[in-house]
């Protein structure tokens, strides 16, 4: 076998002094199936153009041939760290579509769980973070936390990644004693144990020296670049659409928003970092304060789960139609388009339904935060090196999942 | 959200491109013809301070029930969602794009962000953005043909893409290769 | 006869010292796991005993693939320079009185111009392999290697001050039987520099930068597999097995301890080597990697200003000693 294979890239005039890589699909710190296209000189990048869409699945299309209920496992293949979130954006969403009413245990249970994949989420995205800078133990130490997390949503809704727990109107189970037990132990160790990461962090030189000026985006540009999320915030621009436009039941929760002031990746560590703190308050008062009563609405088109006592599982009838049927039957339903947006851990995450009065959705487009995020790494990976790229791509918290749709 | 004023003053600047304004479910939605829309996102931006670009994305509208039929709809529409952090007021633009001449001033220019939404809505829809610095597909494949969310390209597909098939072809040719017949070839 | 029993010897050394760096990978992965609240091997033999043992038949047998497009004679060499120089730096150490294989007058020199071979090795892997990582990890760590040589030849400059001798086993005689004999004490800041700079010599955390896993893939051993990149894993180890000896002889004081052992000499300089040995394991487990132009800031406008400072120094308290 004398196979020769040319990989010369044909080199532009004014290029030839340039070293072209490609960062990726398979690379150890581009979190799935990033390709960045870098031209380098010597080890500062020069051009820096990430390419987008391995993971391209078709939701959007795939959208508008499934009904309302169909689509909500959609979302959980967004954000697969945050599913949780995920499923409460798409059902807030929709609800508003479709005017349903949400029960009070229910919307205090979405907080919770939202809080929960917050958590999770974040808790990943600090492990593979350090990892990506070097720190190796501070990698498993956040997934020993995070396992606990995972084993709570296990028990919950019988899943750990891909939950699908929510319900247009309400949730799909309600929580257990044992639930409430784990948890509440969980928030009452997870502060201590936040600490010692940030000992071993947050007081390391060599972390400050690779984190202060690196990445730094002012608020204005960070608005332009459509940043969202803890990488807005750590801007110094006070944007939480928890705050801005309250879900769920944010209303009732007692919680700040951490705000930056430089915009550089280590804002933005410490922005996600006491974020973290504030989930954790907010699931101490969603424990303290978890109202009784239904967890799913009366008007809910919640079909096939028996959780609504009264209504009968009819088997006989194929799930899609008897689907297709309930939402058809709605007089609320009808024709119109709207945009509802929920923090998810990765910044804002929005649901754009254009409804034509049918089962499904006319078009649903899903403003996923990793997407923009990702075109934000152009402008600001530019003229920083090699190993400030993988510090920006870790700080911005992209989930290729999320950004590919 | 209440009413924010905005509707008003867009159609006194903007009398000949605002087309029909409306409410639903609270949220503020203005179409408008795609002819100023780089001035009325730069009115929405400067004079509205609205800074936050929620999202841009394209809608086919030719099976929509509300569209058919009427004068002001056309064959496709550019959605703008607007958000202003400071008085927490929103908005939505529709701008209309006819089939025939399917393209649209590019918002790159006061939102650098928009760049991979307005590539996105190119590369699923086919909306060609004027002024835009670097119009590629962006989820799909670079020779792939055919934008995926008009209405007319079917769910599954059409054929299989180019590059699957070649991969297809070397797997296949990759599970013939014997590695002893390989060796004795080098000898 | 006297060819045969030096025969011997190496034939021993070579056998201890690869069973020792088999258990170094051993002891290695079971410190991190144990400071990672996780086990660390735990299936072949009692508490994965027999893990560097599998691992070594597994990449043996394993297919040593070459890329087509490698510069074929020099890939294949560039792992055997490597281990050969960090191998043959081997036969000078020191381990007790007496108990090394070529006891030269040069020895310190020796060993520098062995390392700085290894080096070689990476280079070259870097640019044999016809591969952009390897060929960056190969940039880097020859910038690295050149940098930090200077630095860790400094430091030593005032260990050959006070001992008068480029010798091993004469430097640890210099250093006598007493714990304020040791060139630690009277050469703290050398001591610093040494440290450091070793770390950077070996390629390890914080200054892994030519085999950064999360930059460069795996840096200069990306396109090696089976044998040829378990090579430079083994030289990797006899190099922190080298560093940490020179670091041992020069300011630890060698094989001399709190007492005698009789029938064991060289156990008192295994036990330091050892510590020095757990220190690198621990940083590796603790700190994050440097970047790697402030890699180069602190090797030139830190570490080589200092340990000349330390020569200087050194040269005028002996003067004003006289």
């Amino acid at each position: 076998m004398s196979r020769k294979i040319s990989f010369n890239c044909p080199v532009q005039a004014g290029d030839e002094d340039r070293y072209r890589i490609q960062m990726g699909p398979q690379h150890p710190a581009t979190h799935g199936v990033l390709r960045v296209d870098l031209d380098l000189d010597g080890e500062i990048i020069r051009k820096c153009n990430p390419h987008v869409g391995y993971l391209h699945r078709g939701f959007e299309k795939l959208a508008e041939h499934r009904t309302y209920v169909q689509n909500l496992v959609l979302t959980d293949r967004l954000d697969y760290m945050a599913a949780m979130a995920n499923n409460v954006g798409y059902c807030e969403a929709v609800e508003k579509l479709l005017a349903i009413e949400v029960p009070q245990r229910s919307r205090y249970l979405r907080t919770m769980v939202c809080e929960m994949a917050r958590l999770a989420s974040h808790l990943l995205w600090l492990a593979t973070h350090a990892l990506d800078i070097g720190a190796m133990t501070v990698f498993l130490y956040c997934f020993r936390e995070r396992e606990e997390l995972l084993e709570i949503f296990a028990e919950l809704c019988g899943s750990r990644l891909t939950n699908t727990y929510t319900r247009l109107g309400g949730v799909r189970q309600d929580v257990t004693h044992s639930i409430m037990m784990k948890l509440e132990k969980f928030v009452d160790s997870f502060p201590s144990n936040l600490e010692e990461y940030e000992t071993l962090i947050d007081t390391n030189r060599i972390w400050l020296k690779r984190t202060i000026d690196v990445g730094t985006v002012g608020a204005d540009e960070a608005v332009g670049l459509c940043l969202t999320g803890a990488s807005l915030r750590g801007s110094g621009v006070d944007y939480d659409i928890r705050k801005h436009f309250p879900y769920a039941a944010y209303d009732f929760m007692d919680f700040e928003v951490p705000l930056g002031e430089t915009g550089d990746t280590y804002a933005r560590y410490r922005c996600r970092i006491e974020e973290m703190l504030q989930s954790n308050s907010i699931l101490r008062q969603c424990i303290e304060r978890m109202p009784p009563g239904p967890i799913i609405g009366d008007d809910a088109p919640d079909l096939i789960m028996p959780n609504k006592p009264g209504r009968k599982v009819e088997v006989d009838v194929p799930a899609q139609q008897s689907l297709i049927k309930l939402v058809e039957d709605r007089e609320t339903f009808m024709e119109g388009d709207v945009y509802v947006a929920t923090e998810v851990p990765k910044g804002e995450l929005g649901f754009y339904f254009v409804s034509d009065g049918n089962g499904t959705p006319y078009r649903m487009h899903i403003r996923s935060p990793s997407f923009l995020h990702i075109s934000a790494l152009k402008t600001m990976a530019k003229g920083s090196m090699l190993a400030d790229l993988i510090a920006i791509i870790g700080t911005l918290d992209v989930v290729l999942g999320e950004c590919d749709r | 959200m209440e009413s924010t004023g905005i509707i008003p003053r867009l159609e006194v600047s903007y009398p000949d491109d605002v087309l029909h304004s409306y409410q639903y479910c609270g949220q503020d939605v203005v179409l408008t013809r795609k002819k100023h829309i780089l001035d009325i996102c730069s009115f929405i931006r400067d004079q509205c301070a609205m800074n936050h670009l929620m999202f841009l994305c394209a809608v086919d509208n030719s099976r929509r029930k509300e569209a058919i039929g009427k004068n002001e709809y056309e064959r496709f529409e550019v959605v703008y969602q607007f958000y202003s952090m400071t008085t927490k007021h929103s908005i939505r633009i529709r701008a209309q794009v006819p089939d025939d001449d399917c393209s649209i001033e590019s918002i790159t220019s006061l939102w650098p962000g928009a760049d991979c939404l307005e590539r996105e809505c190119f590369d699923l829809m086919g909306i060609h953005f004027s002024s835009h610095p670097d119009l590629r597909r962006i989820l799909m494949p670079e020779d792939w043909k055919g934008h995926p969310l008009r209405k007319e390209y079917p769910l599954r597909g059409i054929g299989e893409w180019a590059g699957y098939e070649t991969l297809k072809e070397k797997s296949l040719e990759l599970r013939t290769f014997d590695y002893r017949s390989s060796q004795k070839g080098n000898e | 006869m006297q060819i045969l029993i030096l025969l011997i010897q190496i034939a021993i050394l070579v056998a201890v010292v690869l069973l020792h760096v088999a258990y170094a990978t051993y002891f290695e992965r079971k410190i991190i796991g144990h400071m990672q609240v996780r086990m660390g091997p735990m299936l072949v033999g009692w508490h994965g005993l027999l893990q560097p043992i599998a691992d070594g038949i597994k990449s043996f047998f394993k297919e040593d693939i070459i890329p087509d497009q490698a510069d074929k004679s020099l890939f294949l060499a560039a792992p055997i320079i490597c281990l050969a120089a960090m191998m043959v730096s081997l036969s000078v150490l020191p381990f007790a009185k007496g108990w090394a294989l070529a006891d030269i007058n040069v020895g310190l020199l020796f060993i520098f111009a062995m390392s700085s071979l290894a080096s070689y090795g990476i280079i070259l892997a870097g640019w044999a392999s016809n591969s952009k990582y390897t060929l960056l990890g190969g940039i880097r760590s020859m910038a690295q290697v050149i940098s930090y040589e200077i630095a860790i030849g400094l430091s030593l400059v005032g260990v050959m001050m006070l001992s008068g001798t480029l010798n091993l086993s004469q430097i640890v005689e210099a250093q006598g039987n007493s714990f304020f004999g040791m060139f630690i004490i009277s050469q703290p800041v050398a001591f610093f520099v040494f440290f450091i700079a070793m770390l950077a010599e070996t390629n390890r955390v914080p200054f892994d930068l030519p085999e950064a896993e999360t930059e460069l893939v795996s840096g200069y051993i990306t396109e090696y597999s089976g044998m040829r990149y378990a090579m430079f894993f083994m030289a990797e180890y006899i190099g922190m097995f080298v560093m940490a000896s020179i670091g041992v002889v020069c300011f630890l004081g060698g094989w001399y301890g709190p007492f005698a052992v009789p029938l064991f000499p060289p156990i008192w300089f295994i036990l330091k080597v050892y510590f020095i040995m757990f220190l690198f394991i621990w940083i590796r487990a603790t700190l994050p990697r440097y970047r790697y132009d402030q890699l180069m800031a602190i090797g030139w406008k830190l570490l080589i200003p200092l340990s000349l400072g330390n020569i200087f120094i050194t040269g005028l308290a002996m003067t004003l000693a006289q």
